[in-house]
């Protein structure tokens, strides 16, 4: 099923056969004193060239967990427990650590929610910028620096060639961000993770970063993992959207059609209690309780003590993503017949 | 209290009321190191002469973007900080003007406070029973143990949490439900209005939904006005009756919610309308907003916001623009509007 939208496709022909990344049926688990928790619990997904792939959720969703096991940074104890990773065709789970070193920044940059942890407080910018220019091709330093200041303008940093020996703190927090998204793709990478780009950013600002994210990569022919909990960064921005519920990938499809007709109760709960400005309503939608800590996550669907359409199956059987008319989501009322009989479909 | 000296005039229906409301932060160096340097002092302007009024049972929303003094503003109507100018009259009664401490205490019972952080405003070395019966305590409201219980248990019921919580610590809760205890807290003094700043920034969406829920449904119930302070221009379009928009410590447009979303006139309103990244346009090209929030240490001339305005005239760099009526009923501080020259823009895009 080809869910991508051809606006979207670039020129590059021969590779659009291979997604840039494809992740299969991963798991990351954290052995704690008192048990293993499971953060991500079986996670499928892949992204096409040049497309950008939204991940949505809730705090404790394993969104975040998913890109940091993408890009090799896993804090110990947390572990891929199964399942693969494959950038372009290539396993990168379990690479040596000085192989994921090449790989991130060349291969796959990175865009974090606060853009002062991504950058180095004792250096300008430049040579930031130069420095991991040269780390991954092999040029002069003034030829490097040029290209440092081409990417700061098209950044949108004003006075570039002035502006490159300047180091973070003499940035504010939008341009800072714009330094970081310079920072990502200055060695071209083909996948750009951004964890929450613009979750700390004002909404004036946050509009222009959104808008400069998806243009940068779309120039530099990128593909992008999205991670955020704000649904709307995600409509504006993504191709399609994968929404996650305690570990588990739930629902994933067209990022129109997943907004406008969610078929998981959990994605329908969900888009309803947003408020728009569009339209006024009395009351939001209220999935009433919290996701489950990792250390409860109930048998069968994850979902279903808060589901309003739950029945038999859910308690004891967890669902897979089955195919809908525009996506895929885990869940009974998709799943074909269950195999317990005699339970009527509500 | 009836009777007072200062209960003045007030329009009937009116609970609060600000005039020229200002606050000053005085951020200079240390005396020192400024008299040696020869310095003048620095003052940051955080809420610069911004004048309201709330009726009875209604939402005022305050928002804007970090910076702005909208967090200022919560802060001096509870009291936390003291007006550098300006007035602040609560059911006609002049909060500058109490001496006595008994009249304080009854002016204080009568509102309350909510946090942002659920996490950093709950004493976390008390049981929830403590946290929500201060208030109850120090306005002696109820007396005796039993009592006292009573009143705690239906205070959780009321805020959607089962009387047992009562014996549990904060850490024991999420942050959605420790929400509710913050509300329960600011519910046990009977008040009658409630300064929301922010109460629900740090909660996920589906939380943040049952907390809007409850919150309306608590002032249809008690008839409880509420200010809100907010960045979410969602959250106030859900919430608020009324809705002020501040930039850089003053009011841009000030005026009914519905005016506000439908027809903003402020550039600076419209401005923050366009940037809310929308559900049901997906995919849809806007044009991003150039520029960001000015130093307030160091505003800029005339109208605050003419730097980032594409209507900017010389008027605008030279003189402060005043609240005025606008062709929407709203209160607009713009001299675009004023002048009748929106639609026009000179000298850039829009």
């Amino acid at each position: 099923m080809n869910m991508t939208l051809q606006s979207t496709r670039v020129e590059s022909s021969g590779v659009t056969t291979t997604p840039v990344l494809r992740i299969e049926d991963l798991a990351v688990e954290f052995p704690t004193r008192r048990g293993v928790l499971t953060a991500v619990d079986g996670v499928s997904l892949h992204i096409d060239p040049g497309e950008v792939l939204g991940v949505v959720g809730e705090s404790g969703a394993g969104k975040s967990i998913t890109g940091t096991a993408v890009i090799g940074l896993l804090e110990p104890p947390g572990r891929i427990a199964r399942g693969r990773i494959l950038l372009c065709g290539e396993r990168i789970d379990g690479l040596p650590e000085d192989a994921l070193r090449r790989i991130r920044g060349r291969r796959i940059g990175a865009v974090f929610q606060d853009p002062l942890t991504s950058l180095n407080p004792l250096y300008t910018v430049g040579q930031q910028l130069v420095e991991t220019i040269r780390t991954h091709a092999d040029v002069p330093p003034s030829e490097a620096r040029r290209h440092a200041v081409q990417l700061l303008q098209e950044v949108g940093i004003t006075a570039a060639e002035r502006r490159i020996d300047h180091y973070p703190h003499q940035f504010s927090g939008g341009m800072r961000q714009r330094v970081v998204i310079a920072l990502a793709l200055c060695a071209n990478p083909e996948l750009v993770i951004a964890d929450e780009p613009t979750t700390a950013l004002d909404v004036s600002i946050q509009a222009q970063i959104i808008t400069l994210l998806k243009r940068m990569c779309r120039d530099h022919g990128a593909a992008v993992l999205l991670i955020t909990h704000d649904m709307g960064v995600i409509a504006e921005t993504a191709d399609r959207v994968a929404v996650m519920y305690a570990g588990r990938l739930v629902e994933i499809g067209p990022v129109r059609d997943v907004i406008r007709q969610p078929r998981h109760p959990y994605t329908i709960g969900l888009m309803g209690s947003i408020p728009t400005v569009r339209r006024r309503v009395s009351r939001l939608v209220q999935i009433d309780g919290a996701m489950p800590r990792l250390n409860e996550i109930p048998p069968g669907c994850a979902f279903h003590p808060r589901c309003p359409r739950v029945f038999d199956p859910c308690r004891t059987l967890r669902p897979d993503l089955t195919p809908t008319d525009h996506g895929a989501a885990a869940c009974w009322l998709f799943g074909g017949p269950p195999p317990s009989p005699g339970e009527a479909r509500s | 209290m009836s009777g007072q000296p200062n209960r003045a005039m007030s329009a009937p229906g009116l609970l609060i009321e600000t005039r020229d409301l200002a606050h000053y932060f005085d951020v200079s160096r240390p005396w020192l190191a400024r008299v040696l340097d020869g310095q003048p002092r620095t003052l940051l302007r955080a809420v610069d002469g911004i004048s309201f009024e709330i009726r009875r049972g209604e939402t005022l929303a305050l928002v804007g973007e970090s910076g702005c003094g909208k967090s200022t503003v919560a802060r001096l109507l509870v009291g936390l900080y003291t007006p550098t100018r300006g007035m602040i009259r609560f059911d006609g009664i002049e909060l500058a003007g109490l001496r006595a401490r008994a009249e304080i205490a009854a002016v204080r019972r009568r509102f309350q406070m909510i946090f942002q952080d659920p996490y950093a405003s709950l004493n976390p070395r008390w049981r929830v029973k403590e946290i929500i019966a201060e208030p109850i305590r120090a306005h002696r409201l109820v007396s005796g143990a039993g009592p006292l219980r009573a009143r705690v248990e239906a205070l959780l019921r009321q805020v959607g949490l089962a009387p047992a919580d009562a014996d549990k610590y904060p850490h024991e809760f999420s942050g959605g439900q420790r929400q509710r205890i913050s509300i329960a807290r600011a519910l046990s003094s009977n008040p009658e209005f409630l300064v929301c700043d922010e109460p629900t920034s740090a909660l996920d969406v589906s939380v943040q939904a049952q907390i809007l829920n409850l919150m309306k449904d608590l002032q249809r119930e008690f008839g409880l006005t509420y200010l809100f302070i907010s960045h979410n221009l969602a959250v106030v379009h859900h919430i608020a009756d009324r809705v002020g928009v501040m930039y850089l410590g003053r009011l841009a447009e000030l005026g009914s919610a519905h005016e506000i979303f439908i027809r903003p006139q402020h550039p600076y309103t419209r401005m923050l309308l366009d940037a809310i990244p929308d559900l049901e346009a997906t995919g849809e090209r806007r044009t991003p907003v150039a520029g960001e929030v000015p130093n307030p240490l160091d505003p800029p001339t005339g109208c605050a916001f003419h730097p980032r305005c594409p209507w900017a005239t010389d008027r605008c760099r030279s003189e402060r623009p005043e609240p005025l009526a606008a062709p929407n009923a709203t209160l607009t501080a713009c001299h675009a509007v004023e002048e009748r020259r929106l639609d026009r823009p000179e000298g850039g895009t829009p």
